[in-house]
């Protein structure tokens, strides 16, 4: 009887795991299929107005990008803070914001920015969009810093301020080095979920059916496209937002897997 | 360069609790004009953009703001001023009525769809949990666990749009009713937490120490037994730190419920009816709204924002203190 009852639940949990392994092949294949059927290269090289996607996969890149630029070195920082500077309460209280605003609904941060950028500037616009993606990415880069940098042995710490160095000094050089992968990694992942956002974008930066460069309007965005795509009634526009989802999806699958990738390599 | 160092350290880590406050703030003011008019009645009100005259408004009052009214009856003609004063902007209101916002719907919505997920979320994600950190040998662990992770990363308007032309058909097949309906938007959401609370899950049962695992082994125990009376209660606290967690990634998601939910601001009175959640709300009405309506979501905002901030800091303080 007992060993019945460990086969029935062995058993349940080996069919569980397949069915989340169903899920995700359900999701690629349709991605594929949906997807692969109305890609074209031509999509590359046109914009939504004629029917392509290069400014919408331009636009995201450089919201994404802009919030990287931002949120890298602030998020970086301030992990450093953390965890080499920071010195009791402070600190801690520090880091469980951090967490907090990490699983904060993007949606509320888009509200957010809304209220204190596109109402008062008069309107959407791609500065806005990238605003409201740095405060995403800020909460990730500091967590993945702060976990980096604690498995750095003390020893090495303890080495380079015995060799006169300042702190400063160790940690750019010495702590920062030693974590470089792991918040390499981090950053990847980082990045990989911001690009694939769509809430937070949706009436801050909008999107736009044409190529653009300029910050202060409403600014391209691939997913927000998708959204707005997806609910036409047109067929065509259907097809064009599974080839963009299928390539936003590739995009955000590769970025992840590479950041895997670099992490595997290094503990080998 | 050390000291600017260390300032310019300190002042973006204190940038998190800015921001953190500055939410708050700005939520709780651009809400202010909504919170005025409706006070916390506003929680369970289910009418939304809603014309009544003005009449019925104050008498449907609480009878102890009524008596406050009594109190100083100047203050709320001028309250009364103001609307009306609203009104000559408004082009589809007629004189003597105002429109009303309530949010029992979209919170309703909300907790409704987040409980359909957690309900059929969390067995299978016990179970892939069970299975990558007891089951599988390590060699398949590896390549499972990653593809579980790999579905944690995909987008969630790809599972929206999965779900609505995939997912949803098969569901309404099976069960009847609307494709778009409360129970397989909150389906497609318990989707997309199942591999954020299975890896979480499966991270805490690796703590077990493998010394108590193995003395109950040497006791005769078979594998269920272990799970069961050994790692479930020794990663119990890190375990339901996950589904906390996952509820309140559960509660502020956008994309994967807006498609799916229906969008109509109406009390499900059956599981496959059509609804709408707090963060559709505002993704879908934000853009048009503006006076009091942009105010009312701002409200939303707001409660949606104490509510996931209190749950999910609960989770962190209560159980996940020591697990990463």
């Amino acid at each position: 009887m007992r060993l019945l009852i460990n086969k029935i639940v062995l058993g349940l949990s080996t069919l569980s795991a397949l069915i989340g392994i169903g899920f995700l092949g359900w999701i690629l294949i349709t991605l594929f299929i949906k997807g692969l059927g109305s890609f074209h290269f031509s999509l590359f090289l046109n914009d939504l107005i004629d029917g392509g996607l290069r400014n919408l996969i331009v636009g995201q890149f450089i919201l994404a990008g802009i919030a990287a630029a931002v949120g890298i070195p602030l998020g970086m920082v301030a992990g450093i803070y953390i965890r080499e500077y920071g010195r009791g309460k402070y600190a801690q209280v520090i880091r469980n914001l951090s967490d907090i605003m990490m699983s904060a609904p993007s949606i509320v941060i888009g509200a957010f920015v809304y209220a204190i950028i596109v109402i008062p500037t008069g309107g959407t616009s791609g500065f806005a969009g990238a605003v409201a993606l740095s405060i995403m990415m800020l909460p990730i880069v500091i967590n993945t810093t702060d976990n980096m940098l604690s498995l750095v042995p003390k020893e090495l710490r303890e080495a380079g301020i015995a060799l006169g160095a300042s702190k400063y000094k160790v940690i750019i050089d010495i702590v920062i080095k030693a974590a470089k992968v792991g918040i390499m990694t981090g950053i990847l992942l980082a990045f990989a979920r911001i690009i694939g956002e769509t809430a937070p974008l949706l009436f801050t930066s909008e999107t736009s059916n044409y190529f653009s460069l300029d910050l202060t309007e409403s600014f391209p965005s691939l997913t927000v496209s998708i959204y707005d795509l997806a609910n036409e009634p047109e067929e065509s526009s259907r097809d064009l937002a599974w080839a963009a989802s299928f390539i936003l999806t590739v995009l955000v699958l590769m970025i992840n897997l590479t950041g895997r990738f670099i992490t595997r390599n290094k503990k080998r | 360069m050390e000291k600017i160092f260390q300032k310019f350290s300190l002042a973006s880590a204190s940038l998190v609790f800015v921001i953190l406050l500055g939410i708050f703030l700005t939520l709780f003011s651009a809400s202010k004009e909504a919170i005025d008019e409706f006070g916390i009645g506003f929680i369970t009100n289910p009418d939304w953009n809603k014309e009544v005259p003005i009449d019925t408004k104050v008498i449907s009052k609480p009878l102890v703001e009524i008596s406050a009214d009594i109190d100083d009856a100047s203050e709320e003609d001028d309250d009364l001023l103001a609307d009306e004063d609203e009104m000559l902007f408004d082009e589809d209101a007629v004189s003597d009525s105002i429109t009303i916002y309530g949010g029992l719907v979209p919170i309703v919505g909300t907790l409704l769809t987040t409980m359909i997920a957690l309900v059929f979320a969390l067995p299978i994600a016990m179970g892939i949990a069970v299975f990558l950190a007891e089951i599988a040998p390590k060699n398949v662990a590896y390549p499972i666990g990653i593809a579980i992770e790999l579905l944690a990363a995909i987008p969630s308007i790809i599972f929206g749009m999965w779900g609505l032309y995939y997912f949803a058909p098969i569901i309404a097949d099976l069960v009847g009713g609307y494709q778009v309906s409360l129970l397989s938007a909150g389906l497609v959401l318990g989707v997309m937490i199942l591999p954020f609370m299975a890896a979480i899950t499966r991270d805490s049962m690796n703590t077990t120490p493998d010394v108590l695992k193995e003395s109950a082994y040497a006791m005769g125990a078979t594998k269920f037994e272990v799970i069961k009376d050994i790692i479930f209660p020794y990663s119990k606290v890190g375990i339901i730190g996950s589904i906390i967690l996952a509820l309140g990634r559960a509660l502020g998601e956008t994309m994967a419920v807006a498609f799916l939910i229906g969008s109509i601001f109406t009390l499900p009175s059956k599981i496959t009816d059509p609804t709408i959640s707090i963060p559709v709300a505002m993704a879908n009405n934000f853009g048009e709204a503006s006076g009091l309506g942009e105010s009312s979501l701002f409200y939303l905002a707001l409660i949606l924002f104490i509510i996931s901030f209190a749950i999910i800091s609960f989770a962190k303080l209560y159980f996940l203190r020591g697990v990463k």
